[in-house]
């Protein structure tokens, strides 16, 4: 059962709200930049844009507490920025630059920072899932109240290491968060096609582990269930599984013949559910901001994404040298 | 002001492309996100949006033309009030990339040279008798018990005291928080040593063989090898993935392979293959102290081998480094793990026909030790090396090419490598034994190489 979306004037302070505005608004412009980038060939291989699913990211950020950790997949750009992480050194990366996260060695799929406790990053898919929990072991053997967010896709949740992960995280009470990002696809597979049973939210029953569904396009729902899921891991009572409905209005990377679903499906979505406007028009009924500071903030991000391209842009490629570097500490 | 909109890259490879269709006329208004055209390539048709609002100006390419290169312009697009007098929002006019220029190819730098570390000097230092089971249990006890970061996870190694009691004792000592009884999870609890490794803990991870291995071996090479690279220096795995490796005995093909070369192969990886319970003594305890991932090949037909050890506080052997087991000036043999066995039985065969033999114990596979074999064979001007593994793609066969390269002026004679033969390992007592290397292959081969007579 999804819970209900939240309607109701919210209890967050205006701040709080418009700076789970600013923070959608930064992903979905830097994700547009990143498309056009790619388009020019300044990014190149596999770039999976992280469009339409703003929500989750941000709205579980603004729950986490310091020392918490975060890892994902390779549709990773709007989990680096929503933890903090530096646009230009995001964008440098995926230009493949010096001044990249990773040096330029990376690239889109793989990123981290340990100052962050952004953990990656992972293009092998379920791989970050046994990662993830193994990170929250180290809260626990260390005796910290750190919980540890492990997104997934709904593909992902198909592959059986996430089962062994369940198996042992819910055995040795491991406080981590699964996040199953549910956008509907797996590349080209629709849940129906991939998953015997839809409702991904129930999948640690057997393991006895709690779950529940939320409407991913709902900044402040993610926000809520958030707290309630990293509340009872801090508690030493996890782990918790949220399943997270949501969307992707882009290709599941830039290059999607996109057969598999009607541009109206993708069309209907946007319009109707789209989490950053829809966000934008409740804050206006509420009167928490006007139309000019919204457009004060637009502004504000798109300075933020021009400065980024051009930092990505004049970065220099990685010194011939670095190529034997870090492969051993 | 309009911009132009150039041919979109929709694919890492594509180059050319031309329109499918168009979804929009001049003078139409667009919307961020709306769909501009269909975009055709030699694999795909493919969708392209719009990435801000805006009116069509022109459209300069019509449909189902000729093939065009990417970054032509195909449209004019005017800003929206909105964007308007902002042109950072236009995607940069004059900018045309041609990817093969704007990547600057240097000359391939070289590869840094191994700084090696010299063994401890084990004058006036006493030895006892110890099997390689103890001498690694011990190295085990004595890393946990020097830092708290330590533990050990695996299937059976609390509780039951290891499948092969290797970790015999440690649950007492250490309980069940550093001692840790896994399900038979391989893929996953690889894959949790791998992520506690990134979050500052120090695991050593049983595998009951390396057979199973295989279940994690992504965890192994994509997240554990690569990692740090991929991070660009940020993110380190100090973890080591242990257990017995190779052929046990009458345990058929499933239960019998030895990794060495495979691990050896992965840029990241640390390879380790002790023989004796001196080495693998000291170099688990230099394994767990490593900062990166160390896979440490043992063996279950050596665990209850017997070997002096030293009698120190803190008895550590420098990875990457071989050793001359015996020094000769014949013929170099060159073998490491249960190789060795066969290797000295070999050359005490030899010894009685006169041949003297020196012999190199690798002990570690990567980084392997170039020098010390190379040096051995600018000596001798013979080699045969001896390993367990599948004969193609082996440890010798890298050695060979490695010799080949450095001392090719000194050789006298092609070098052998002896394997195992290139067969799944059969069941059957008498075929099992005819696909395991042997004494009489390696004194064939050293004899070959030497030119000498049956
Ligand atoms: C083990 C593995 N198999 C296949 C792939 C290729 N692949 C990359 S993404 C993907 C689809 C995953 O879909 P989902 O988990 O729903 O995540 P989403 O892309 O929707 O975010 C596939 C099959 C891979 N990277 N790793
Ligand atoms: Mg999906």
């Amino acid at each position: 059962m999804m819970k209900k979306s939240v309607n109701s004037k919210p209890k967050e302070s205006r701040d709080e709200l418009l700076k789970l505005y600013r923070e959608m608004l930064l992903i979905r412009r830097f994700e547009e930049k990143s498309g056009q980038l790619y388009g020019m060939g300044l990014i190149g291989g596999f770039c999976h844009l992280y469009i339409g699913q703003e929500a989750v990211v941000v709205g579980l950020e603004a729950i986490a507490e310091d020392g918490d950790k975060r890892i994902t997949a390779y549709r990773d750009h709007g989990h680096m920025l929503a933890c903090g992480m530096d646009p230009n050194g995001v964008m440098a990366e995926l230009t493949g630059r010096e001044g990249g996260f990773s040096k330029g060695k990376g690239g889109s799929m793989h990123m981290f920072s340990k100052e962050k406790n952004f953990f990656g990053g992972h293009g092998i898919v379920g791989a970050q899932v046994p990662i993830g929990a193994g990170i929250a072991f180290a809260d626990k053997y260390r005796g910290n109240k750190n919980v540890t967010f492990t997104y997934f896709g709904d593909g992902a949740a198909n592959q059986g290491q996430i089962y062994e992960t369940f198996n042992m995280a819910s055995l040795w009470k491991i406080p981590v968060i699964f996040v199953i990002e549910n956008n509907q696809y797996a590349m080209g597979t629709s849940i129906k096609r991939g998953s015997s049973t839809p409702d991904l939210y129930t999948r640690g029953l057997a393991f006895g582990i709690k779950g529940e569904m939320v409407d991913g396009m709902d900044v402040l729902a993610v926000s809520k269930a958030g707290k309630k899921a990293a509340d009872i891991c801090r508690k030493g009572q996890g782990p918790y599984i949220l399943e997270m409905k949501t969307y992707r209005y882009r290709g599941h990377s830039m290059s999607d013949p996109a057969k598999y679903r009607t541009r109206e499906e993708v069309q209907q979505v946007r319009k109707q559910q789209d989490p950053i406007d829809s966000f934008r028009n409740k804050m206006l009924k509420w009167k928490i901001a006007s139309e000019d500071e919204f457009k004060n903030i637009d502004r504000d991000i798109k300075k933020i994404i021009n400065e980024a391209s051009d930092f990505a842009q004049k970065s220099p490629e990685p010194d011939a040298r670095e190529l034997y570097t870090d492969v051993y500490l | 002001m309009g911009s132009k909109i150039l041919l979109p890259a929709l694919s890492p490879t594509m180059e050319v492309g031309k329109i499918a269709k168009w979804f929009v006329k001049e003078g139409d208004n667009v919307a961020s996100g709306d769909i501009l055209a269909e975009i055709e390539t030699d694999k795909a048709i493919m969708e392209f949006e719009a990435i801000s609002d805006g009116i069509v100006e022109k459209l300069l390419v019509t449909e189902n033309e000729e093939p065009i290169p990417v970054n032509s312009p195909i449209a004019i697009i005017s800003g929206d009030d909105d964007t308007s007098g902002e042109e950072e929002t236009s995607p940069d006019e004059n900018v045309t990339i041609d990817l093969k220029e704007s990547t600057t190819v240097s000359a391939v730098p070289e590869a840094p040279a191994e700084k090696l570390e010299e063994d401890l000097s084990l004058e006036n230092v006493s030895f006892k008798s110890q099997t390689v089971r103890e001498a690694l249990r011990d190295a085990m006890a004595e890393e946990m018990e020097r830092d708290e970061l330590v533990f050990l996870m695996g299937e059976e190694v609390a509780e039951y005291q290891g499948a092969y009691k290797v970790s015999q004792g440690l649950l007492d000592q250490f309980g069940f928080e550093r001692v840790i009884d896994t399900p038979i999870t391989e893929h996953g609890f690889t894959g949790l040593g791998v992520g506690a490794g990134f979050a500052g803990l120090r695991p050593i991870v049983e595998f009951m063989t390396f057979n199973f291995a295989m279940q994690a071996i992504d965890q192994i090479i994509n997240s554990a090898g690569k990692t740090l690279y991929m991070s660009g220096g940020q993110m380190n795995c100090p973890i080591v993935f242990r257990g017995p490796n190779g052929a046990a005995a009458r345990v058929a093909a499933q239960h019998s392979q030895d990794y060495a070369a495979w691990y050896s192969h992965i840029p990241g990886l640390k390879v380790i293959q002790p023989f004796s319970a001196a080495d693998a003594k000291g170099l688990l305890k230099s394994a767990i102290r490593d900062p990166n991932p160390v896979v440490f090949l043992e063996n279950e037909i050596l665990y209850n081998r017997s070997f002096d050890v030293p009698e120190l506080d803190d008895y550590t052997v420098p990875i990457g480094k071989a050793k001359i087991w015996k020094e000769g000036k014949d013929i170099t043999l060159v073998s490491f793990g249960i190789g060795m066995s066969h290797t000295l039985e070999a050359a005490r065969e030899l010894e009685n026909i006169g041949v003297d033999a020196e012999i190199i114990d690798l002990r570690t596979l990567r980084p392997l030790d170039k020098e010390t074999v190379i040096e051995s064979v600018k000596k001798t001007n013979r080699c045969v090396t001896i390993e367990e593994g599948f004969p193609v793609c082996s440890i010798g066969n890298h050695l060979s090419y490695l010799i080949m390269q450095e001392a090719f002026d000194w050789l006298d004679a092609p070098i052998i490598c002896c394997t195992g033969k290139d067969v799944p390992m059969p069941y059957a007592a008498n075929l099992e034994k005819l696909a395991l290397v042997s004494v009489t292959e390696i004194v064939q081969a050293a004899k070959s190489v030497l030119y000498l007579e049956e």
